[in-house]
C-alpha cells in the first residue's frame, strides 16, 4: 500500500517539476496521436460523405464494414501492420518498423473507421433537403456538399476528438510496429507498460494520470462545445 | 408574351408512381402563375423540376430560351431559385443564410451588406442580422428563406406553398411581399398552393394540376367564372356541391344538394350536376332578412379561420358552405362558434358544372 502511495506522491513530483522524460513522452503522444487523427479526418471524412451522400450498391456493407472495424483488436492490427512493414513484409523495403511513422500509420488505420462511421451518421442527420437548397441558391455539387459538412461539423468534431482518444489511448499499434525505443518511439501507453514491469511505478502512474487527464480534459471540452451548438 | 421558362413533354416518375404526366407548360416573363391542385399532385416535384435541382424522368426543360443540358445545369440554376415549403436554414445567423446564395456568387461583402439590409427591411426583420436563424418563429423563419431567395433578383422564382404552415398574420405579410416584389421588381412567380383566395386574388394565371397532369391553364376569372371539371373535383374546393337540377316553372333550376338542400341558379340544366358558389358572394347576417337573393338558408357557425383581413367561416345549413367576409364584419356582427346565422345568395351567383 505504502509502495502505491509513494509512487502517486512522486509522480504529482515528476508531473509538477517538469522531468523531461515525462514531458518527451508526453508530448510525442500527443504529436503521434494528433497527426494520426488528422490523417485520419482526411481519408475519413471524404469517405463518408460518399457512403452519406451517395447511393450505391453495397452502401449498407460499406456502412457495416466500418463500423465492424472500430472495435479491431488493436494487437490484432498492429501484428498484421508488423508483418506489413517488416523487412520480408510487403512495405519492408521503406524501413518504417520501428519509427514514429509506422505508429502514426497505423493509428491512422485503427481511427479510420471511427471518424467514418461517426462521421457518416453526423451526415446522414442533417436534412437531405439541405443539399437541394443549397443548389437553388447557386451552390454547385461540391459547394453544397461542403455546406452539407458544415452543418455536419459538430459532429465530424466530435468523431475527431473520439478518434484522437482512442489512438493516445491505445498500445497495440504503439507497440508493435512502434517497438517503444527510448526517445524516438516511446509514447505514454507504451511506456507505462514498460515502466510498470520494471517497477518503476512512479513514472508509470504520472504518465497513466496525464494520460487519463487528457482524454477526460478533451471529452469535457467536446461536452461543453457541444451544449453551446445546441 | 415573352416565355421566360418551359417545360416540353415533362415526365417524372418515381419507382413505380408518376409524379408528373408529360407536362406543357410556358412562363411568361413577369408573371405570377399558381400551380393550383390538392397535396400530391405533383406540384412540389414541378417546383423542384422548374429549379433544376430535379432531374425530370423524360422532357426538356428551357430557361430564357436555352435548353437546360447536364453541361449548363450549374450555370441556369443561377436563374432561378425555389423557397422550400418546409424552411430549411443552416444553423448560423440570419446574415449567414441570406448571404450564403450571394457569397456564391462572389459578391463583395460592402455590396452583400446593402443588399441584406434592404432585403431584410423588405421582409420587415430588420435588424436581425446577428440572430441565430434556427431560433426564430415559424412566421420568421419562413421569411428569412424567402430573404434568401430574394436577394438573389433572380428572374424566376419558385414558391412551395408559401404560406401553408403559418398563421394568417404572416401569410397575409408573405402575400404582400410577392405582390411587391413582381410588381416593383417585375419578379417572375410560379408558387404552388392548394388555397383558393391566394389562388383567385394573388396571379396573374391559375395551372390547375391533379395526378401530375395539368388539366387547364387560365386567368383567375375564367378558372373560377367557368368552373372546370377538374376544379370542381378537387376536394380542397370549397362550395362545390353534387345533386340532381329540375328546371322551374319560372325558368330557373332548382338543385337538390342533399339534405333537404336546395338551390336555385339561373343557368338552365337537367340531371345530375355539380354547382359551385363562390365564398365570397355569400352574405351572412344574424337575423332573417328579406332581399331578392333566391336563396337564404339558416345555419350554424362550424368553424372560424382568420386569413388576416379576412375571415372565412364554415356554416352547416344541413350542407357546409364556406364564406368568406371582411375582419370588421366578423367583428362587427359579433360571431362565434355555433353563432346562429343566416347565408344568402343570388340565383345568378350559383354556377353549374
Amino acid at each position: 500500500m505504502n509502495e502505491i502511495l509513494e509512487g502517486v506522491i512522486k509522480a504529482f513530483q515528476l508531473i509538477f517539476s517538469g522531468d523531461p522524460r515525462v514531458f518527451e513522452v508526453t508530448l510525442r503522444a500527443l504529436l503521434i496521436s494528433g497527426i494520426a487523427t488528422v490523417i485520419a479526418i482526411f481519408i475519413g471524412v471524404p469517405i463518408a460523405m460518399f457512403i452519406a451522400l451517395k447511393n450505391f450498391p453495397g452502401k449498407v456493407l460499406a456502412k457495416g464494414f466500418f463500423n465492424t472495424f472500430i472495435g479491431v483488436p488493436t494487437v490484432g492490427l498492429g501484428l498484421i501492420l508488423f508483418i506489413i512493414f517488416s523487412r520480408a513484409g510487403p512495405l519492408g523495403f521503406f524501413g518504417l518498423l520501428y519509427t514514429p511513422t509506422a505508429i502514426i500509420l497505423g493509428e491512422a488505420i485503427l481511427i479510420i473507421p471511427i471518424v467514418v462511421s461517426l462521421t457518416t451518421t453526423a451526415i446522414e442527420a442533417v436534412d437531405p433537403d439541405i443539399m437541394n437548397q443549397a443548389k437553388t441558391l447557386g451552390a454547385s455539387e461540391s459547394q453544397a456538399s461542403i455546406t452539407v459538412l458544415q452543418e455536419a461539423l459538430s459532429g465530424i468534431f466530435l468523431a475527431g476528438i473520439a478518434s484522437f482518444n482512442r489512438a493516445i489511448a491505445e498500445l497495440g499499434v504503439a507497440q508493435m510496429v512502434g517497438g517503444n525505443i527510448e526517445h524516438w518511439t516511446d509514447v505514454l501507453t507504451t511506456t507505462i507498460a514498460l515502466e510498470t514491469q520494471k517497477g518503476n511505478f512512479a513514472l508509470s502512474i504520472a504518465l497513466a494520470i496525464i494520460l487519463i487527464t487528457i482524454v477526460f480534459a478533451i471529452t469535457i471540452t467536446v461536452n461543453i462545445f457541444q451544449r453551446r451548438r445546441k | 408574351m415573352t416565355v421566360i421558362a418551359e417545360l416540353k413533354g415533362v415526365t417524372k416518375t418515381f419507382d413505380a408512381i408518376t409524379a408528373l404526366d408529360d407536362i406543357d407548360l410556358r412562363i411568361h416573363k413577369g408573371e405570377i402563375l399558381a400551380l393550383l391542385g390538392p397535396n400530391g399532385s405533383g406540384k412540389t416535384t414541378l417546383l423542384r423540376i422548374l429549379a433544376l435541382i430535379q432531374k425530370p424522368t423524360k422532357g426538356e426543360i428551357y430557361l430564357n430560351n436555352v435548353k437546360v443540358t447536364d453541361k449548363n445545369i450549374e450555370q441556369k440554376r443561377l436563374e432561378t431559385t425555389l423557397v422550400f415549403q418546409r424552411t430549411l436554414l443552416l444553423s448560423t445567423t440570419v446574415y449567414n443564410n441570406i448571404a450564403y446564395g450571394l457569397k456564391i456568387r462572389k459578391t463583395p461583402k460592402t455590396k452583400i451588406d446593402k443588399e441584406i439590409a434592404k432585403v431584410l427591411k423588405l421582409v420587415r426583420l430588420e435588424g436581425f442580422e446577428k440572430r441565430q436563424a434556427k431560433k426564430l418563429s415559424g412566421g420568421e423563419q419562413q421569411r428569412v428563406a424567402l430573404a434568401r431567395a430574394l436577394i438573389l433578383n433572380t428572374e424566376l422564382l419558385l414558391l412551395d406553398e408559401p404560406t401553408a404552415n403559418l398563421d394568417p398574420k404572416n401569410a397575409s405579410v408573405i402575400e404582400e411581399i410577392i405582390a411587391t416584389i413582381n410588381r416593383e421588381f417585375k419578379t417572375t412567380i410560379v408558387m404552388a398552393t392548394h388555397n383558393m383566395f391566394q389562388a383567385k386574388n394573388l396571379p396573374d394565371r391559375i395551372a390547375l394540376i391533379t395526378d401530375g397532369k395539368i388539366s387547364e391553364v387560365g386567368t383567375p376569372t375564367k378558372i373560377f367564372g367557368s368552373l372546370s371539371k377538374t376544379l370542381a373535383s378537387f376536394a380542397a374546393v370549397e362550395n362545390t356541391f353534387a345533386g340532381t337540377a329540375d328546371i322551374t316553372e319560372n325558368g330557373t333550376t332548382l338543385v337538390d344538394i342533399g339534405n333537404s338542400v336546395q338551390i336555385e341558379a339561373t343557368v338552365q340544366s337537367n340531371g345530375k350536376v355539380a354547382v359551385f358558389i363562390s365564398p365570397e358572394d355569400i352574405i351572412v347576417s344574424r337575423r332573417r332578412f328579406e332581399s331578392s337573393a333566391r336563396n337564404a338558408f339558416k345555419g350554424r357557425i362550424v368553424e372560424i379561420s382568420d386569413l388576416g383581413s379576412v375571415v372565412r367561416l364554415r356554416i352547416d345549413v344541413g350542407k357546409i358552405f364556406t364564406v368568406q367576409i371582411t375582419k370588421r364584419s366578423f367583428n362587427e356582427m359579433g360571431l362565434n362558434l355555433d353563432t346562429e346565422v343566416f347565408l344568402a345568395f343570388k340565383a345568378s351567383s350559383v354556377q353549374i358544372i
